[in-house]
């Protein structure tokens, strides 16, 4: 176990580290869910969470390099589109990284690679 | 215990989380490998800390033979943003057992957006629900962990892009959410902070920094009443 202690350590650590962040709120504010202030936060915050997360997920994108992000956010569109028209989100969500994927992996980004 | 039906509803729920959790956490389980310490070791990460960003952080951490005392502020630091999921999902959580703290230890980015986002099947207890939408994800993740720390690099299927069913994810439940929307500040307050924060702060830090810049905004909105609506 001796070669073991020092990353079990970090993973113990890296735990330890973790859980109060999710739980602090739930042990900070026990008794209070019905504060206004909380309230108004449990209606607001999940929409501004949604915004960012979006903007989060395409955040490595490098917008003046080759291929300019264009197959995340034609991939974004084509999700966007098929859920606006079809409300399925296993079919918008399916296509939009199979799209995603092909583009990338195949001879699209290659030609996009190529082209000045 | 969740119920039969919700087990099912929660499966189709979480099918997108499948496809993005379960290559995510194989490339985790890749890097992992490569510290040269037993496989077991990355499932064991994805079932304690179970937090994506700092486990691929902890492998940098563990590379580099860093402190325990360095390890536990980058990851707490970089695990802040955590701390406004529990803001708005504490009406949801109410009560005390075990379960109650398994769904608070595991409201990772991906739970807390399908639960604010997915209806609840109709229930007298929509806790089920959110613990099989909770523990069903950890599963994905755990598993990912451990296929990419069996296969190290021997893995040859290209998966590349398929962790976009993430960004996709996200995206649909945007959608979701602009549908259900009774009023547009907060998203406008978002996406104008998450741009700036993105300009300013850069890929690496824009999420704490946007996550801290709307709270503020939508706090100080209600306050001063610019949000009268």
């Amino acid at each position: 176990m001796g070669e073991l202690s020092y990353p079990l350590a970090v993973i113990g650590v890296m735990a330890a580290a973790t859980f109060p962040t999710r739980a602090l709120p739930f042990l900070l504010l026990r008794g209070r869910e019905n504060h206004p202030l909380l309230v108004y936060l449990a209606r607001v915050l999940p929409a501004a969470v949604m915004t960012i997360l979006v903007l989060y997920a395409v955040r490595d994108i490098e917008l003046r390099q080759v291929p300019h992000g264009l197959p995340e956010l034609l991939a974004m569109l084509v999700t966007a589109g098929l859920h606006v028209w079809r409300g399925n989100a296993l079919l918008s969500i399916g296509v939009g990284t199979g799209l995603y994927m092909a583009m990338i992996q195949s001879w699209v980004a290659g030609w996009w690679l190529a082209t000045p | 215990m969740p119920e039969r039906a919700q087990l099912a509803a929660a499966f189709r729920a979480t099918l997108p989380v499948l496809f993005g959790y379960v290559p995510l956490g194989a490339a985790f389980g890749f890097l992992f490998s490569g510290l040269g310490y037993p496989w077991w070791l990355a499932p064991l990460t994805g079932l304690v800390v179970y937090a994506g960003s700092a486990q691929f952080l902890g492998v940098g951490l563990l590379a580099a033979q860093a402190g325990l005392l360095e390890t536990a502020l980058a990851v707490f630091l970089l695990n802040a943003r955590h701390l406004f999921y529990g803001f708005s999902m504490l009406g949801r959580y109410p009560g005390t057992g075990w379960t109650k703290w398994y769904l608070v230890f595991g409201l990772t980015d991906e739970t807390y957006a399908l639960l604010t986002s997915t209806p609840v099947p109709a229930s007298t207890r929509p806790q089920g629900f959110y613990l099989a939408v909770t523990a069903l994800n950890q599963c994905y993740w755990v598993i990912g962990c451990a296929v990419g720390g069996l296969l190290g690099t021997n893995l040859r299927v290209d998966t590349t892009g398929l962790d976009f069913a993430l960004t996709a994810l996200f995206t649909v439940l945007l959608i979701d959410q602009l549908r259900s929307a009774t009023a547009m500040y907060p998203f406008v307050v978002a996406a104008v902070s998450g741009i700036a924060a993105l300009w300013l702060l850069g890929p690496d830090n824009m999420l704490l920094g946007a996550l801290a810049v709307s709270l503020s905004a939508l706090l100080i909105g209600r306050r001063t009443g610019v949000w009268a609506s």
